[in-house]
């Protein structure tokens, strides 16, 4: 199915404000859907005959840089049957004064690969997945303070008596 | 308030919680030969038999994304090296293609430059399979099959020494091109290796692979349905040995595989069910023999109408500036443990990417072994996380 069928499909399922911008300048054309209603649109590819993404390839976690205070999450989709690839994104305006984290709807009960990478944007980009059965730092320690692959990081001076270098 | 607290544990902290009063928790790693470099492994015991699997991972994590953010494209690909660090080639081989599909270069890569590192990948794909297969023979006890192995595997290295200047992380494939064209009489001794190699193989089989031994532990453990593969976005030869072929060298066509003739090697469970740990075994022996498939057609072109010339430049078409525009990008290719994605988000005005992500194979084959070792004995826990084949500087990156 092309971007165009899926989309379509998608429209006719969710209604139309599924869907907020379409990305086709580039090699590999992006949907952009509603932050909260991922988990369904995802849950609905999977199990769709005609679109069966049954692999999640990858999920990135992107921290947009400081002047845009943007967050997004990035799902790289594929269909073993059909050997068709889809990449869809999620983007939400997040105010870095807040103590609260950003937060997205979580697809680890789509796809069981999502929970490790999940778990790894949460530990480095720091965003929250709501409904996580797991979520905790994965790659580094539980203790560690911030979340590295933000633009505005600053490393601790100290972690438990080390330097950080 | 206790309902409160309930809701903001996780899995893990019940599942310590709740470990009954006779079951053991006990710590497998991460300084343990048997997890195939620093993974711990915490294991809910009941006597023998394993309860649950917990890995914990980032031993070896040395921030490869935040690096990747700070140097240009060119300079990131030592680090890509070090990721996969048996398999360096082939980590370098993704990343270059990445970088040149956004360039729009992919296509004017002269044929002779395809050729050598479909070559020294598929070189370096036979060198990570041996140590897959003679570290896997120790975990289980047979030792002679690793130091043959490792012979075997001294002699790529050698050549691939002689090629790239080093012997394990190599920086030979470069964007737009190689560091340099192969050595004078590179293709004569790869042609030799390859006719010393072929029997070792029938070797390494009638002594590991139908040793009734390694049978008995092997066939039947730790058995990876492919729906549960797939859920879990495993790939590579643990996709494949659950009976699915998969190989993206097929699938997505790059470099020079689409003129190349090769198998893919399934398991299909000739020694108990499919997707068993034997299964996983064979199909890395018949991937070595089939990447000696392609290293023979690749040498038959590079002598003939592929031969070097004096005027051939690896760099010819080195870009200067490496600057793709503002775009997202994925690539994926097959590595020797399975799909390795890089994605790119470029910004279009810097030579530095803006975000890399890495899906390295190893983090998703590891993610899955909870799944699969429940109930087993913990001698089979060790015979599973073997027939993975990890290599934990992926998983941490």
């Amino acid at each position: 199915m092309s971007v165009e069928e899926i989309k379509e499909l998608l429209i006719i399922k969710f209604g139309s404000e599924v869907i907020l911008k379409e990305e086709v300048s580039g090699l590999q054309p992006a949907l952009i859907i509603q932050a909260d209603m991922i988990a369904a649109v995802c849950q609905e590819l999977r199990d769709n005959e005609k679109t069966y993404f049954d692999l999640l390839a990858c999920l990135t976690g992107i921290d947009y840089g400081i002047d845009e205070n943007m967050f997004g999450v990035v799902y790289h989709l594929a269909s073993i049957p059909f050997k068709t690839q889809l990449t869809l994104k999620v983007i939400k305006y997040y105010d870095r004064n807040t103590s609260q984290l950003p937060s997205f709807p979580s697809v680890a009960e789509v796809w069981r690969t999502a929970e490790w990478h999940e778990r790894e944007a949460f530990d480095l980009v720091g965003i929250r997945f709501e409904n996580h059965p797991d979520l905790r730092r994965i790659l580094l320690p539980d203790d560690w303070d911030g979340y590295p692959l933000r633009k505005d990081y600053q490393a601790q001076e100290y972690y438990r008596g080390i330097k950080v270098d | 308030m206790e309902n409160l607290q309930i809701t903001n544990t996780t899995r893990y902290d019940k599942l310590i919680a709740n470990a009954e009063t006779h079951e053991m928790i006990i710590n497998i790693g991460p300084q343990h030969p048997s997890t195939h470099g620093v993974l711990r492994l915490e294991v809910i015991t009941d006597g023998e038999v394993v309860k649950e699997v917990i890995p914990h991972m980032g031993y070896l994590h040395r921030c490869f994304e935040k690096h990747a953010e700070n140097l240009s494209y060119q300079q990131s690909i030592p680090f890509v090296d070090r990721m996969d660090y048996l398999a360096s080639m082939n980590n370098s081989h993704a990343w270059v293609m990445g970088v040149e599909r956004m360039l729009g270069i992919d296509k004017e890569i002269p044929k002779r430059i395809e050729y050598i590192r479909v070559l020294v990948c598929e070189l370096n794909r036979i060198a990570s399979h041996l140590v897959a297969l003679g570290t896997y023979g120790i975990d289980i006890g047979a030792f002679t099959p690793f130091l043959w192995c490792f012979r075997d595997r001294e002699h790529i290295m050698n050549m691939l020494e002689w090629a790239s200047g080093s012997r394990l992380l190599y920086n030979y494939i470069w964007v737009g091109g190689l560091y340099y064209d192969l050595p004078v009489g590179f293709e004569e001794r790869c042609k030799e290796f390859v006719d010393y190699f072929k029997p070792k193989m029938t070797e390494l089989n009638a002594l590991l692979t139908d040793n009734q031994i390694f049978i008995a532990r092997t066939a039947n453990v730790g058995v990876l349905p492919l729906d549960v593969a797939i859920n879990y976005g495993c790939s590579g030869p643990m996709l494949r040995a659950s009976g699915l072929k998969w190989d993206l060298r097929r699938i997505d066509e790059y470099s020079a595989y689409p003129e190349l003739e090769f198998d893919i090697p399934v398991g299909k469970g000739n020694m108990g069910t499919t997707g068993d740990c034997w299964d996983r075994f064979k199909v890395r022996i018949d991937e070595i023999e089939q990447s000696t498939r392609i290293i023979e057609q690749c040498l038959e072109r590079l002598q003939k109408d592929l031969k070097r010339t004096p005027d051939f430049d690896p760099r010819a078409k080195m870009p200067k500036k490496i600057t793709p525009k503002a775009q997202d990008f994925y690539i994926r290719a097959e590595n020797p443990r399975g799909e390795l994605g890089y994605y790119f988000v470029t910004d279009g005005k810097s030579e530095i990417p803006k975000r890399v992500k890495a899906r390295a194979p190893s983090f998703h084959n590891l993610s899955v072994i909870s799944e699969i070792s429940r109930g087993v004995l913990i001698a089979d826990l060790i015979a599973i996380i073997g027939s993975i084949d990890i290599v934990l500087g992926e998983v941490d990156r």
